[in-house]
C-alpha cells in the first residue's frame, strides 16, 4: 500500500501525500504550483487550452500523449512524466515547436497557444507519423483557436514536428525511462480515510475487494466524463477509485475471431486493432473526441457510465459485441445492447464493474458500414450514428444487424428494419423498400440541440440507404463527402 | 517627415512599418509567460466570486430568494444582492437597462441575481448552487416572430429610404421575394470573462478587466460603486480574444468584482465558468430578413425593400449601432436605385445581443447576396455576372444612405483579379460537369465581394489618445487607448513609433492600456484600433521629436534639415549621437519629453436623425471564391477550396494582416456553417459549451486555401501610412461559403431559388434540399418566388 502519488516533472520526482479525490491536474498546476502557462478555456475537455503532455512507458519506451488537464484527476498522473509549457524552454531557447509558431505567426491572442504547443510537442515526439496536413489536423482537432483560422498553426506543425526529436526530452530519454520504470510499482494507492479517498488498486482482485467494500465509490478510468461531474456539476465525489493501474485491465488482444478490449484500454490503444476490422471503424475512432480525449478516454468507461455521449456503441452492437462484468464474487458476460436498459440506466449491480469487451470480427460474407453525422466533423458528438452489418448470401441479405445512436435514449437496434431487409437483393433497390419502410417503426427520436426528430428520422433512413448502396457496389467516393475508404471499397461475395 | 503622403507617390522610408514582424507577445505566447488576468499574482487574501442565478427560470417576478444556505456554506465571506450596491444598479453602455444584479424580476435565462464571495472559487461556485429561488413564471418571448407578434422592441424602428421603392417595384419587369433566417453567433473567446478588483485608499478601486473598453469599465465601476470616475482605474494588458464580446459585456463582471472589493475591503476576482459565460453574455444578433426585389430581365436591380427583424434580447446594449450597421451594409457592393431598408430592434426575453466582429454588417450583406443569388437563379444567369452587373460604378455610386462609393474602381479591379486568379469560369464548368455526373454529391461555387464601411457610426467614438515618454536613456514608453486582443494592434503601433523615432523595436516599451494614462477613450472596436491609435501615437512621438529637433537646432546652430533620426542614432550634421545622449541633453535643458497625442477622424458628418451625411471615412474591400461539396442525402458539407483577395491598403504589417484575414474568414465560415445557437421552447440556451456549440477546428479549414493581399495603391483616405482597417471586413469573405452551398442546392432544380437558412448545418442543408426537391419546376420565362 502506498499513500502517495508520484510523478516526474521538470526533471524531478514529485511525491504528493495530499491528493484530494476530485482535485484536477489543472488546479494543481495553476493554484498549487502557480505555473500559469497552462490555461483553462472550457473546463470540460473540449477546447484544449489546458493541454499538457503525459509521458508514460509503453513497450519500454517513453511515449508522450496530450491530455486535457482540466478533467484529468491529479492522482491519475501517478507514474507519468508531466510536461507543461513551462518545461519546454531550454536555457532561454525556445523549443523547435515554439520557434516555428513564432516564425509562422501561429499565435494571435495567445490564450490557446500553450495548449497547441503541448499537442505539437507530443506530435514532435510521436514516431512513424506521415508528414501531412491530415496528420496535423488529426492531432490538433482537440485544440480550438478562435483567432488565426489555424493555417499558420498547421504550417508550424508541418515545419517542426516531423524531424527526429532533438530536444532535452529526447536527450534524456534513457534517464527518464529509468525514472518512470522505478515509479511503476504494483502497490495499491490509497490516500485519505474511510469516508474520503483517492485510491488506485493495482490488481483486479484488489479492485473487486475495494469496490465491494465501497460500492458507493466512483470508478474512474479516463475521467473524460467523470471530470465534468466535478468541473460542471460540481459533484462531491468523496470516494474515487482510479482504474488506470489495475494490472491487465488495459489489454487489447486480437484473436482470429475478434478483439478483446480491456475496460481501461484507451480509445487510442484500441484504435489500430479496430481499424483492422474496418476502415469505417478507423474513421469512427478517429472522430471520437480528440487526441486528448482518446489518450485518456476508454470504451469501458463510456459503456459503464451509459454515457449518452457515445458514438462507438452502435457500431459495437451491430458487430455483436459482448460485455464482461465482474464483482467481488461473480463474473458474467452479456450482449452489449442488453446492458443499456434506458437513458442513464444500465444493467450493472452494486460493486460490479466492467472488465472488458469482446468485438467479433465480421465474416467474409459480411459487409460492415458505419456513418457518423454531426455538425462538425472532428471532435463532435453525433446527431445520428448508424452502423450496419449485412450477411450476404448469393447477392441477397440473409441477415442484418443494424444499430443507431441518437435515435432513442440508448443506442438501439433497428429490429424491424433488420427483419424487413432479409431477402433483399443487393442489385435490385426495389427490394430494399420493405426494410427501409420498417425502419420508421423502429424509432421515435427526440429533438434537441443537435438535431430535430424529423432530421434524425430521415437521416437514419438515408444512412441505411447509403449502407445498402455501398454493399451493392457503389463507390463510397460517389456518396461520401469525406471518403476515408479510398481504395478499400468492397462488395461482399 | 510626417507630411501627408500621396498614395500615388513614392513610399516613405520605413524600417519597421510594412515588415512581417511577429506579434509583440509571440515569444511569450508560446512559452506560456504572457500574463492574462487570471495569471496575475493575486494579492494575499484575494477572494473569489461566483454568480448566482435561477437555473430553471427564464422570465418572471422573483417571489422568494432564500440565501441562508449560501451564506452558511463553508468558505463564504459575503453574498451580494442588488441591495449591496451603493451607487447605481446598472452596467449598460448607454441605455440604463442592464441591472448588475436582478432585484425584482428575472429578465432572461441566466440573469445574475446574487453573487457569492468566498475564499476559493470552488467554494463560491458550490455555495451559489445552494440558493432557493422561486420565480413566478410568465410565458417568455423568445423568437423574432414572438416579438413581432407582441410588437415589442428595445429601441424605435429606423429606416433608410431613397426614391420610391413601391413604384420601382411595380414598374420592374420581374419581382422576387423571400424570407431568410440568419443565426447569431457566440464569441467563444478562449479566455472567458474575467476581472479582478483591488481596493485602493480613499475608496478608490484598481480593476484588471479583460475588456475592449477600459474607459467604459472605469465609468461603469464608478457608477456602480457610487464614486467619481477619478477614483477608479481600469487596466488591461491583453485579452485572450474579444471579437466584440468584451466591448460592453465585460462591464458586469468588473462591476461585481469591484462591488465585492468595496464591500469586503479585499481584492476580489471573478472568472466566469465557460457555461455561465455562454449563457449570460450576449451574442451576435440573429435576424429574420424579409426581402423583395424588383429587377429587369438582364439582372439589373430596380428596387429593393428589406425588413431586418433583429433579435436584440432583453436590453438595448449596443443594438442601436449594430442594427444601423446592418442597414448600412444591406447593399453589400450593389447599387439600389430605389430602396427602403427598414429595421426593427426586437425585444426578447433572452441574453442581450451585442457587438460581434462586423457589428451587424455581415447579416446585412448576407441578405444582399441572397437577393443577388435569387435573381441569378431565376434568370438562369451565373451569380457572378449578376453581382458585377449591379456593382457600384462611376454613375451609380450612391448608397441608400447617401454616401458616395468613391473607390469603386478598387472593388472592380479586385474582383476582376480574383475572378482570374481563382480560375472562376473553368471551375464553373467543372462544377457543372461534376453535378451532371453525380446524383448524391453536388458541388457549388461562389465568388462574393466585401465592401465594409470604416468608422464608428457614432461620430464621437472616432477619437483616440496616446501617451509617449522618452526617458533619458533613450528608451521609450508607449501607451494608448487601444486594447490588445490578439489582433496585433500593440505591435503595429509600436512599429509606427519606432520608425518615428528612428529606433529599433526593442527601444519601444509597449505598456498595458490603462485609464489613468490615456483617458476618455473609445472601445477597441469597429476595426478602428490601428487607424485611431497609431495616428495618436505618431502624433505624440512626432511632437516630442519636434521639440528635440528645435532643441538641437538651437544647440548646434543648424537647420532642421541637418538633423536625422535613424538606427538608434541622431545625426546632427556630421555628428552622431545616441538617442539616449540627446535625451539626456534635452532633459538638462528642461525640454518636456512626454506628450499626450490625440487624433480625431476627419470628414465624418453622419447625422442619424436626418439620415444624411457621411458615416464612413472610407471602405475596405475584399473578395472570396469558395467551392463546396454537399451530400444531398445527409446534408454534410465540405469546403474544398477558398481563394481570397483582400484590400488592406498599404499594410503596416502584412503578416499580421494576413492573420486577420484568414482568422476572420474562418470565424465567418463557422458562423455560417457549424455554429448553431439553440434555445429550447422555454427560452433556455441549450448550446452553452464547446461540446454542443461547434466553432471550426483545424480540419474544417480547406486544404486548398489561397489568401493574398490585394496590391493596393494605398488608401485614398489619409490614414496611417495609407493602410486600411482589417479587423472586421474579412469575416464577411465567408459569405462566399454560404452562397456556394446555396449554389450546390440550386443545382438540384435549375431556376428554383433554394430556401437555405444560416447557419447551413447538415440539417439546414437537408431542409433546403427537401424543399427544392418538392418545389415545382420553374416555368420558363416566369419569375420564381422563394
Amino acid at each position: 500500500m502506498r499513500d502517495t502519488v508520484r510523478f516526474l516533472k521538470g526533471g524531478e520526482v514529485v511525491e504528493l501525500t495530499d491528493v484530494q479525490p476530485t482535485e484536477t491536474l489543472l488546479d494543481y498546476l495553476r493554484l498549487r504550483r502557480r505555473e500559469t502557462g497552462t490555461k483553462e478555456g472550457c473546463g470540460e475537455g473540449d477546447c484544449g487550452a489546458c493541454t499538457v503532455a503525459l509521458g508514460r512507458l509503453m513497450d519500454g519506451k517513453v511515449v508522450y500523449q496530450p491530455v486535457n488537464s482540466c478533467i484529468q484527476l491529479l492522482g491519475m498522473i501517478d507514474g507519468a512524466e508531466v510536461v507543461t509549457v513551462e518545461d519546454l524552454r531550454q536555457d532561454e531557447r525556445l523549443h523547435p515547436v515554439q520557434q516555428a509558431m513564432v516564425e509562422l505567426h501561429g499565435s494571435q491572442c495567445g490564450f490557446c497557444t500553450p495548449g497547441f504547443i503541448m499537442t505539437m510537442f507530443t506530435l514532435y515526439h510521436a514516431e512513424g507519423q506521415e508528414k501531412s496536413r491530415k496528420t496535423v489536423t488529426d492531432w490538433l482537432a482537440g485544440n480550438l483557436c478562435r483567432c488565426t483560422g489555424y493555417r499558420p498553426i498547421v504550417d508550424a506543425a508541418l515545419q517542426s514536428c516531423f524531424d527526429a526529436a532533438d530536444d532535452a526530452f529526447a536527450w534524456r530519454a534513457n534517464e527518464t525511462r529509468e525514472v518512470l520504470r522505478a515509479l511503476m510499482d504494483s502497490r495499491d494507492i490509497y490516500i485519505g480515510n474511510g469516508d474520503s479517498f483517492f485510491a488506485s488498486p493495482a490488481s483486479i482482485d484488489g479492485l473487486a475487494a475495494l469496490y465491494g467494500q465501497h460500492p458507493d465509490a466512483t470508478l474512474v478510468a479516463g475521467a473524460t466524463d467523470v471530470g465534468l461531474w466535478i468541473t460542471k456539476h460540481l459533484s462531491d465525489l468523496p470516494k474515487t477509485i482510479w482504474l488506470g493501474r489495475v494490472n491487465g485491465l488495459d489489454r487489447v488482444e486480437e484473436t482470429p475471431t475478434g478483439i478483446l478490449i480491456g475496460a481501461t484500454a484507451t480509445y487510442a490503444a484500441s484504435e489500430p486493432a479496430m481499424g483492422r476490422i474496418s476502415p469505417d471503424l478507423a474513421e469512427l475512432w478517429r472522430r471520437i473526441g480528440s487526441k486528448q480525449v482518446r489518450a485518456s478516454g476508454t470504451i469501458g468507461g463510456n459503456i459503464a457510465n451509459g454515457s449518452p455521449i457515445g458514438d462507438t456503441p452502435p457500431a459495437l452492437i451491430a458487430l455483436g459485441a459482448a460485455l464482461e462484468l465482474q464483482s467481488a464474487d461473480d463474473s458474467r458476460t452479456l450482449a452489449l445492447e442488453d446492458f443499456f436498459i434506458d437513458y442513464g440506466k444500465q444493467d450493472r449491480e452494486p460493486g460490479e464493474f466492467v472488465t472488458g469487451l469482446f468485438v467479433p470480427r465480421p465474416d467474409d460474407n459480411q459487409v460492415f458500414r458505419c456513418y457518423k453525422i454531426s455538425k462538425r466533423f472532428d471532435q463532435d458528438i453525433s446527431s445520428v450514428m448508424g452502423a450496419f452489418l449485412f450477411t450476404i448470401v448469393d447477392g441477397e441479405i440473409a441477415a442484418a444487424r443494424i444499430a443507431y445512436g441518437g435515435m432513442a435514449g440508448t443506442p438501439k437496434r433497428a429490429f424491424a428494419a433488420e427483419t424487413g431487409l432479409v431477402g433483399a437483393v443487393l442489385d435490385d433497390p426495389s427490394t430494399w423498400s420493405t426494410g427501409m419502410k420498417a425502419l420508421l417503426g423502429d424509432f421515435t427520436p427526440l429533438s434537441d440541440m443537435r438535431a430535430s426528430a424529423e432530421y434524425r428520422m430521415e437521416t437514419a433512413r438515408a444512412l441505411l440507404a447509403k449502407a445498402l448502396m455501398e454493399a451493392s457496389g457503389t463507390d463510397p467516393a460517389q456518396i461520401r463527402v469525406l471518403n476515408t475508404r479510398e481504395g478499400s471499397h468492397d462488395r461482399a461475395a | 517627415m510626417t507630411a501627408p503622403l500621396d498614395p500615388r507617390t513614392a513610399e516613405p522610408q520605413t524600417r519597421f512599418v510594412r515588415k512581417d514582424l511577429p506579434h509583440d507577445s509571440a515569444a511569450k505566447h508560446v512559452a506560456g509567460t504572457a500574463t492574462y488576468i487570471d495569471d496575475v499574482v493575486e494579492p494575499v487574501g484575494t477572494l473569489h466570486i461566483a454568480p448566482g442565478w435561477a437555473r430553471k427560470s427564464v422570465r418572471g417576478k422573483i417571489l422568494r430568494l432564500d440565501l441562508n444556505a449560501v451564506k452558511a456554506y463553508p468558505g463564504v465571506v459575503e453574498v451580494l444582492t442588488a441591495e449591496s450596491i451603493r451607487g447605481t444598479n446598472d452596467c449598460s453602455s448607454a441605455f440604463g437597462d442592464d441591472p448588475v444584479l436582478a432585484s425584482d424580476e428575472v429578465l432572461f435565462y441566466g440573469q445574475v441575481i446574487f453573487a457569492v464571495v468566498a475564499e476559493t472559487r470552488d467554494a463560491a461556485r458550490k455555495a451559489a448552487q445552494q440558493a432557493v429561488i422561486e420565480v413566478e413564471p410568465i410565458t417568455p418571448i423568445i423568437t423574432a416572430e414572438d416579438a413581432v407578434a407582441a410588437d415589442i422592441t428595445v429601441l424605435p424602428d429606423y429606416q433608410f429610404r431613397r426614391g420610391s421603392p413601391e413604384t420601382g417595384m411595380t414598374a420592374a419587369e420581374r419581382r422576387l421575394s423571400g424570407v431568410m433566417h440568419i443565426g447569431g453567433q457566440e464569441h467563444f473567446y478562449l479566455e472567458g470573462q474575467i476581472a479582478m478588483a483591488v481596493p485602493q485608499e480613499d475608496g478608490g478601486m484598481f480593476v484588471y478587466s479583460s475588456t475592449q473598453h477600459p474607459t467604459e469599465i472605469q465609468h461603469t465601476v464608478a457608477k456602480v460603486l457610487g464614486v467619481p470616475d477619478a477614483l477608479v482605474t481600469a487596466e488591461v494588458r491583453r485579452m485572450g480574444g474579444g471579437f466584440g464580446g468584451k466591448e460592453s459585456q465585460a462591464n458586469q463582471w468588473a462591476s461585481l468584482a469591484a462591488l465585492a472589493a468595496q464591500v469586503t475591503c479585499k481584492p476580489c476576482k471573478m472568472r466566469l465558468d465557460r457555461d455561465d459565460d455562454m449563457i449570460m453574455t450576449g451574442k451576435r444578433h440573429d435576424f429574420r430578413v424579409e426581402w423583395e426585389i424588383g429587377h429587369d430581365s438582364a439582372g439589373r436591380i430596380r428596387a429593393v425593400e428589406i425588413n431586418f427583424l433583429g433579435r436584440c434580447g432583453y436590453s438595448a446594449d449596443l443594438s442601436l449601432g449594430i442594427n444601423d450597421r446592418t442597414m448600412f451594409h444591406a447593399d453589400s457592393s450593389y447599387f439600389y436605385p430605389d430602396a427602403a431598408i427598414r429595421s426593427r430592434r426586437l425585444k426578447t426575453d433572452t441574453c442581450s445581443n451585442t457587438a460581434f466582429r462586423g457589428f451587424g454588417g455581415p447579416q446585412g450583406m448576407l441578405a444582399a447576396e441572397r437577393m443577388i443569388d435569387a435573381i441569378a437563379i431565376s434568370l438562369g444567369m451565373d451569380p457572378l455576372e449578376v453581382r458585377k452587373l449591379n456593382f457600384y460604378d462611376g454613375e451609380r455610386n450612391l448608397t441608400p444612405y447617401g454616401m458616395p462609393v468613391e473607390e469603386f474602381e478598387t472593388l472592380h479591379e479586385l474582383i476582376q483579379q480574383l475572378e482570374a486568379s481563382s480560375d472562376y469560369w473553368a471551375r464553373r464548368d467543372a462544377v457543372r460537369a461534376f453535378n451532371a455526373e453525380n446524383a448524391v454529391l453536388k458541388k457549388g461555387l461562389a465568388l462574393t465581394p466585401v465592401k465594409f464601411g470604416i468608422s464608428f457610426t457614432l461620430k464621437h467614438l472616432n477619437q483616440a489618445g496616446a501617451l509617449v515618454h522618452l526617458y533619458t536613456d533613450g528608451s521609450i514608453h508607449l501607451n494608448h487607448g487601444g486594447t490588445e486582443m490578439g489582433q496585433g494592434l500593440y505591435q503595429k503601433v509600436a512599429q509606427v513609433v519606432a520608425d518615428e523615432f528612428g529606433v529599433t523595436m526593442d527601444k519601444v516599451r509597449i505598456t498595458a492600456t490603462n485609464t489613468s494614462k490615456v483617458p476618455n477613450t473609445a472601445p477597441t472596436a469597429a476595426s478602428s484600433g490601428t487607424d485611431l491609435n497609431a495616428m495618436a501615437a505618431r502624433n505624440a512621438a512626432s511632437e516630442i521629436k519636434s521639440r528635440l529637433i528645435a532643441f538641437l537646432c538651437e544647440q548646434h546652430g543648424c537647420g532642421a534639415e541637418a538633423i536625422h533620426f535613424g538606427d538608434n542614432k541622431v545625426l546632427v550634421g556630421d555628428k552622431s549621437f545616441s538617442l539616449g545622449e540627446i535625451a539626456k541633453q534635452a532633459h538638462m535643458a528642461r525640454i518636456q519629453m512626454s506628450h499626450a497625442g490625440f487624433y480625431a477622424t476627419p470628414g465624418i458628418t453622419w447625422d442619424r436623425e436626418s439620415a444624411t451625411g457621411r458615416p464612413f471615412f472610407y471602405f475596405a474591400y475584399g473578395g472570396a471564391c469558395s467551392e463546396v461539396t454537399i451530400d444531398t442525402m445527409t446534408g454534410e458539407m465540405t469546403v474544398d477550396r477558398v481563394d481570397i483577395l483582400h484590400d488592406v491598403g498599404h499594410s503596416l504589417n502584412p503578416a499580421i494582416d494576413l492573420g486577420q484575414i484568414e482568422g476572420g474568414f474562418v470565424q465567418g465560415m463557422g458562423w455560417l456553417t457549424t455554429e448553431e445557437l439553440v434555445w429550447d421552447e422555454h427560452g433556455r440556451l441549450r448550446t452553452h459549451a464547446p461540446s454542443t456549440y461547434k466553432i471550426p477546428t483545424a480540419s474544417d479549414v480547406p486544404e486548398d486555401f489561397r489568401v493574398k493581399l490585394y496590391e493596393s495603391r494605398g488608401n485614398p483616405a489619409e490614414t496611417i501610412y495609407r493602410s486600411k482597417a482589417v479587423g472586421e471586413p474579412p469575416l464577411m469573405l465567408a459569405n462566399s461559403v454560404f452562397c456556394a452551398i446555396n449554389d450546390a442546392v440550386a443545382s438540384l432544380k435549375p431556376g428554383v431559388v433554394p430556401e437555405l437558412n444560416a447557419p447551413a448545418t447538415p440539417e439546414a442543408i437537408m431542409s433546403a434540399v427537401h424543399k427544392i426537391k418538392r418545389a415545382p419546376a420553374a416555368r420558363h420565362g416566369e419569375p420564381e418566388t422563394s
